[in-house]
Order: C-alpha cells, then sequence, then structure tokens
C-alpha cells in the first residue's frame, strides 16, 4: 500500500458517493470565499496570536529535544489551525481528550507548556498540569482515548451539564476499532461529544490512503448516522465555524459530530524519525505554501487588523513563553524515587508499602555513599 | 448468590446517585445471568442501560465517566470477552491514577462472570486473575460465598481503586441464606473457613467450597485435618494471615482452576519459600489446571481440580515426613 498521499483531494474509488465540500472560509492567500464568522477584532487577533505562540512553542520543543534536554518530541507544525480553531470555539468547562500532538490546543486552553515538557522530558507520563484546564492527560496508545471522550460526554449527559467534550485523533487512528467503538456508542447514546480528526495525512510512514477505502474520513460518519464535515485544517477560521456548529449541536442534545479537519504534518512523526526515507519534499513544500499562519496573517494585514506595534508586542510575549519553557525544562532534577509508587493505588497494597520502603532504602544508601 | 449480587448493587445504586451499571444485556433482560434484573427499572436507564456489543468501548467509556466523577461498574458478559478490553484495562485502567499523579481515581469495579465448571462453550470458562494481578494498579476480587459477594461487591464499588471482580459461575446458584446487606471482613482480608493443624489448603473463589468439601472428606475418611484459607483477593494479598496458617502447620498447598505455568500458585509460592523457608515441613504444591486450553463440557471435569486431585496432593505434602 505504499502509494503516494494525495495532496489535496479525497481518495478516489469507483463507488457512487459524492464528494463533501471542503468548508473553507479563506483561501491559501487569506481571501475570504466565505462569510467570516462574526468574530471581534480582539479575537481574530487572538487567534493569530496562538497559532504563532504554538509554533515557536513548537520549535523551541524540538530545540530542546535536539539539546538532550528532552527525550521525544512530536511536532504539531503545519496542524495550528485545526489545533487552535477548534479548541478556541469551546467553553472552558469543555472537556478535551488529546492524544499527544496538540501541542495548539493546549496553548489555547491554558495548559502550561512546562507541563507538556514534564511528559518529554520523562518526569511524568501524560504531563502535569492538564485536569485543572479540563483536559485529559495525553495518551499515547492510538485512538484509544475516543473513548475515554465518549464515556465523559456520556457522564456530561447523566450530571446534566451542557458541556461538550471533544476526541482529538489523527487519520491513523481512523483505522482503529477503539476509535470505530467511540463513534459507534456516541451515536447510539446521542454523547455531546465531538470527534476531531486532524487528518495530517501520514501516519508515521504510512499515507493517507493506506489507511481507508472510504470517499474520506468525513464520509465515514454516514455510516454511524452522525454529521460529517471536512474541513480545510489550515483555515484557522473554517476550523473555528465548524467546532462552533458542531459544539452548539452536542449542547443543544442532537448529538456528536465528526469533523474531518485537512491539514498535514509538516515535520517528522516525532524528533527521532526521518521523513525524508517516505515522503517527496516536494509535497511538504506544497503544503508549506498553505501554511495556517501565514494564511491569518494575511487576511488581518488586509483587514488592518494588525500592526507592526502588534508584531513587537507578540515578539515579546513569545519570548517570554519560550524562555519560562526553557527554565522549567533545561536540567530539572529526576523526581524522587517515591514518586514510582506513589499514585498507583488510592490504597496501596501492603506489599507495594514493602517495595517503596525497599527502593527508598536502596536510593538512600547510594545517595549517601 | 445471584441474589446477593443484586442486592449489592441495587444497594450500591440506592446510595450513591454516582453509581452507574452497565454493559451488555444487563437492562432489558437483566443480564444473562440475571445479576442486574430489574435495576433499569428501578432506577431509570441512565443508571442502568445496555451497551452495543463492543467490550473494548464498555470498558473505554467507563474509564471517561470515572474521568468525570461517576463510579461505573461495568459488566462484561463472560470472562472470555474480557480480551477485547485488555487495551483498556492494561493501558488505560490500571494506569490512569498513576498518569495524572493522583488525580483522576479510577473508581470502577469491572464485573467479570468467570470461571468453569457449569458446562459452558469455549472461551466461557476462563481464569483471567493472572492478567490482571500482574498488571500493576489493579485490584483482584474473588468471592467465594454469596455472603461475600454481597459485602465485597460493596466494598469493591466503595473503593477509589479499579478493582477487577471475578464472579465464580459456578456457585451463582448455591443456596445459602444471607442477612440483607451484612458486611462481612473487609477487603483485603483473607479468612480461614475451616481450623485444621496438618495441611493448609490456599484457595479462593469457586474453590473454597470444594477444599471444604475435601478437608470434611479428609477428616472423615482419613483423619487428617485441612486448615483451608479463602484468599477473598488477590490483591490486596493477605500474606499475613496465610503466613500465621502455614507457620502452624507447616504444610501448604495451593489451589486454582487456572493454568499451573506462572498463575496464582506459583507467585504465592514462590514468596512463601522467601519469607517462610524455615517453617515449611514439605515443598508447597499446587493442584491446578493444565496448560492446555479451557477443555470442552464433556471434558471439564477431568481437567478440573476437584476434591480428589487436592487429596492426591495433601497426600505428597503429608509424605514429606521428618
Amino acid at each position: 500500500m505504499n502509494q503516494p498521499s494525495d495532496v489535496t483531494g479525497p481518495v478516489e474509488v469507483d463507488a457512487p458517493v459524492e464528494d463533501l465540500e471542503l468548508v473553507q472560509v479563506l483561501d491559501i492567500d487569506g481571501v475570504p470565499v466565505a462569510p467570516v464568522p462574526g468574530l471581534d477584532p480582539d479575537r481574530l487577533r487572538r487567534l493569530y496570536e496562538l497559532m504563532v505562540l504554538t509554533r515557536e512553542l513548537d520549535t523551541e520543543f524540538v530545540h530542546l529535544q535536539r539539546q538532550g534536554q528532552l527525550a521525544l518530541y512530536p511536532s504539531c507544525r503545519g496542524q495550528e489551525g485545526a489545533q487552535v480553531g477548534a479548541t478556541a470555539a469551546l467553553r472552558d468547562r469543555d472537556w478535551l481528550f488529546p492524544q499527544y500532538r496538540e501541542l495548539g490546543a493546549f496553548v489555547t486552553r491554558g495548559v502550561d507548556p512546562a507541563g507538556v515538557g514534564a511528559a518529554w522530558r520523562g518526569n511524568r507520563h501524560g504531563g502535569r498540569g492538564f485536569v485543572e484546564r479540563s483536559c485529559a492527560p495525553m495518551s499515547i496508545p492510538i485512538g484509544t482515548h475516543a473513548l475515554h471522550a465518549v464515556g465523559a460526554a456520556m457522564a456530561a449527559q447523566r450530571l446534566g451539564e451542557d458541556s461538550v467534550t471533544v476526541a482529538f485523533v489523527g487519520d491513523g487512528a481512523t483505522s482503529t476499532g477503539d476509535v470505530h467503538e467511540a463513534l459507534n456508542f456516541a451515536a447510539v447514546f446521542e454523547a455531546p461529544c465531538v470527534f476531531l480528526v486532524q487528518n495530517n495525512h501520514w501516519a508515521i510512514s504510512v499515507p493517507l490512503t493506506g489507511q481507508l477505502r472510504a470517499r474520506s474520513i468525513a464520509h465515514k460518519a454516514i455510516g454511524y448516522g452522525m454529521p460529517g464535515v471536512r474541513v480545510d485544517g489550515n483555515d484557522v477560521l473554517a476550523c473555528w465555524a465548524v467546532m462552533t456548529e458542531a459544539a452548539a449541536r452536542a449542547r443543544s442534545g442532537r448529538g456528536p459530530t465528526l469533523i474531518e479537519a485537512v491539514t498535514y504534518r509538516i515535520g517528522p512523526h516525532t524528533t527521532s524519525d526521518d521523513p525524508n526515507r517516505y515522503r517527496d519534499p516536494d509535497e511538504v513544500a506544497q503544503w508549506a505554501a498553505r501554511d495556517p499562519v501565514s494564511r491569518l496573517r494575511r487576511y488581518l494585514e488586509r483587514c488592518r487588523l494588525w500592526s507592526t506595534a502588534a508584531d513587537d508586542q507578540l515578539a515579546e510575549d513569545v519570548r517570554r513563553a519560550r524562555r519560562s519553557l526553557r527554565a522549567a525544562v533545561v536540567d530539572v532534577p529526576d523526581p524522587p524515587p517515591g514518586d514510582l509508587f506513589d499514585h498507583v493505588f488510592a490504597d496501596p497494597p501492603p506489599d507495594l508499602r514493602r517495595q517503596r520502603r525497599q527502593l527508598t532504602d536502596e536510593w538512600e544508601r547510594r545517595t549517601r555513599g | 448468590m445471584v441474589q446477593a449480587l443484586n442486592a449489592a448493587l441495587r444497594d450500591a445504586m440506592h446510595d450513591d446517585d454516582r453509581v452507574v451499571v452497565f454493559g451488555e444485556d444487563v437492562a432489558r433482560l437483566g443480564g444473562v445471568f440475571r445479576v442486574t434484573e430489574g435495576l433499569a427499572g428501578e432506577f431509570g436507564e441512565r443508571r442502568c442501560f445496555d451497551t452495543p456489543l463492543a467490550e473494548s468501548a464498555i470498558v473505554g467509556i467507563a474509564i471517561g465517566m470515572a474521568v468525570r466523577g461517576l463510579r461505573p461498574v461495568p459488566e462484561i458478559q463472560f470472562d472470555g470477552f474480557s480480551y477485547p478490553a485488555v487495551d483498556q484495562i492494561v493501558s488505560h485502567l490500571a494506569k490512569y491514577r498513576n498518569r495524572s499523579q493522583g488525580q483522576l481515581s479510577m473508581p470502577i469495579t469491572l464485573r467479570l462472570p468467570s470461571f468453569g465448571g457449569i458446562g459452558s462453550p469455549e472461551h466461557h470458562s476462563e481464569s483471567t486473575e493472572t492478567f490482571w494481578m500482574h498488571t500493576a494498579g489493579l485490584k483482584v476480587v474473588v468471592p467465594g460465598s454469596a455472603a461475600d459477594a454481597y459485602s465485597l461487591l460493596r466494598e469493591s464499588i466503595e473503593c477509589d481503586d479499579p478493582v477487577i471482580y471475578l464472579e465464580p459461575k459456578r456457585r451463582y446458584w448455591d443456596k445459602e441464606t444471607v442477612p440483607v446487606g451484612t458486611r462481612t471482613e473487609p477487603l483485603g482480608q483473607a479468612v480461614v473457613r475451616r481450623a485444621g493443624h496438618d495441611v493448609t489448603v490456599l484457595t479462593y473463589g469457586g474453590l473454597v467450597g470444594t477444599a471444604l468439601q475435601a478437608a470434611e472428606a479428609a477428616h472423615r475418611t482419613r483423619g487428617w485435618s485441612l486448615e483451608v484459607v479463602d484468599l477473598r483477593s488477590l490483591v490486596p494479598l493477605d500474606f499475613e494471615t496465610l503466613a500465621r496458617s502455614i507457620v502452624s502447620t507447616g504444610r501448604c498447598v495451593l489451589l486454582h482452576e487456572g493454568p499451573r505455568t506462572l498463575g496464582v500458585g506459583a507467585e504465592i509460592a514462590a514468596r512463601i519459600q522467601e519469607e517462610l523457608f524455615w517453617n515449611l515441613e514439605a515443598p508447597v504444591l499446587r493442584v491446578t489446571g493444565f496448560d492446555t486450553p479451557y477443555p470442552p463440557a464433556r471434558l471439564e471435569g477431568l481437567w478440573l481440580p476437584g476434591v480428589d486431585r487436592l487429596l492426591d496432593t495433601v497426600e505428597r505434602s503429608l509424605g514429606y515426613a521428618e
């Protein structure tokens, strides 16, 4: 199945299925092709700032990994529009269930990037500071957390809340059984849940064409009995608009939506990956030209909503954020040995308490000697 | 035992609005073993509901519900159908609390009708306890009597840690008078079911009854005095109680249905020789199922450890004289 990925369009199959229209607000030059959502200038500027902040922090993470401060990092470069747009359309009490490439969602939700760094440095599985922001810890096994999102949404129904839960998954995850089960359960129980599939075209080295034969990922929604939307994932305003609509639908008790945000993973799968072994650099260049950050920038400039002074302020914010991330990550001491045991159980079995004592003794002897 | 389990679920749902019960056929039908009978009618479909047929999802949604503060009690219809949910159980249920540094507990009780002895088709008679014991972060509870079935289920649901609750199907229809709503010894405590001074028999679940039967027969026909210890929970394991018994008898036989290799008996035997070496008059012996797939119904009587195989082994243990 090592066919090249299709850069723009859906997978070609011989089936009498109509294409779903790709929802777009701005074209790649930042020119509106559809009514612009009614966001006030401050919120429009904020979307741009969040995307820039995400990209700069993402770059900082890659640098920190290269300097040996992080074990690994999965870059979200190129996917800022989908992540920032979708997350900005939600309320603070709406729950997010991310995978691990969602820095844009974390930045938008206000999760401290240092908490993300704690995971990639190898200090804490899943990161730190997520739950306080109504965000589940990062989850590595692909697609499995989609079920948690559905369960959380079903809990919200039972708690009488009007909150929405969002599952972030990728194109590869749509091949897993758990994502299938999650979509089906969400539909059957009309759970207030939105599935945001970031179709970044590559699951490590396997292109989209190696994952499915459906017309598109969004088409799969038809089989589950829920709306399926294909949106230009590099168009932050379009992503904001479709998530706003899907969240309103879920909030009013009309059930889940599957959103396919068509985007692209500009970087490698992680810092350990070498994409030159499996994909054509021309394809990457084509997608770089569809960049979500510069697209909104051009729109803001065209509307005279961005100034040089704003650039200076943003640059200062970025400098501060990068500095604070570095300070929180660089040469941070390893966690104490008790961390291995202290959170496994609320009420640990006696034997585990014994094992904890054994390790603590070993550690104290070693550090003393 | 079915009625005791049903009463435990009903009382738990009554006492705590956060308790929800779901799984395949649990609502409209009341469960294939009728353990959940009447709950949907009494508490409504929000609290007790049927799910589509997907075990991974049953555990997966329970995890999401626990993140949001509910106390789910999902049912997997049979032991052998827990395998599609292993990823959710091992990768998430067991690890979520640790991953969130204790911010998110998983107060989930996963009920698994378990073990053999009822003449079922393939995949309906599995012993899965070793998998769960080997997975850090799970508690593993196995009631052997109706009274314990009620009490341990109540305690499991109240517990903030995830509990794999293995119900011995062969005891489902045992008749036993259980005082309504009564708690027995706490979860985590093993109980001496029959006192004796020659050999300690350690077991749990459906085989507690078998061990008691064997002890009675041994006493009557051979004059041996067997002490039967019901472990009740495998995690936590009450090593103190079983050690006290072994110190007094000097001999130990472990009895379980699951295959021998790396079974519960292997772990406990290892620990006994590590900690009680000088108290032993004989090697710790195991009476278990064989290292084969669980047999078809016509052969399970041959395969399952019963009174005869247990007493043969007790005799071997007693054969190690000073």
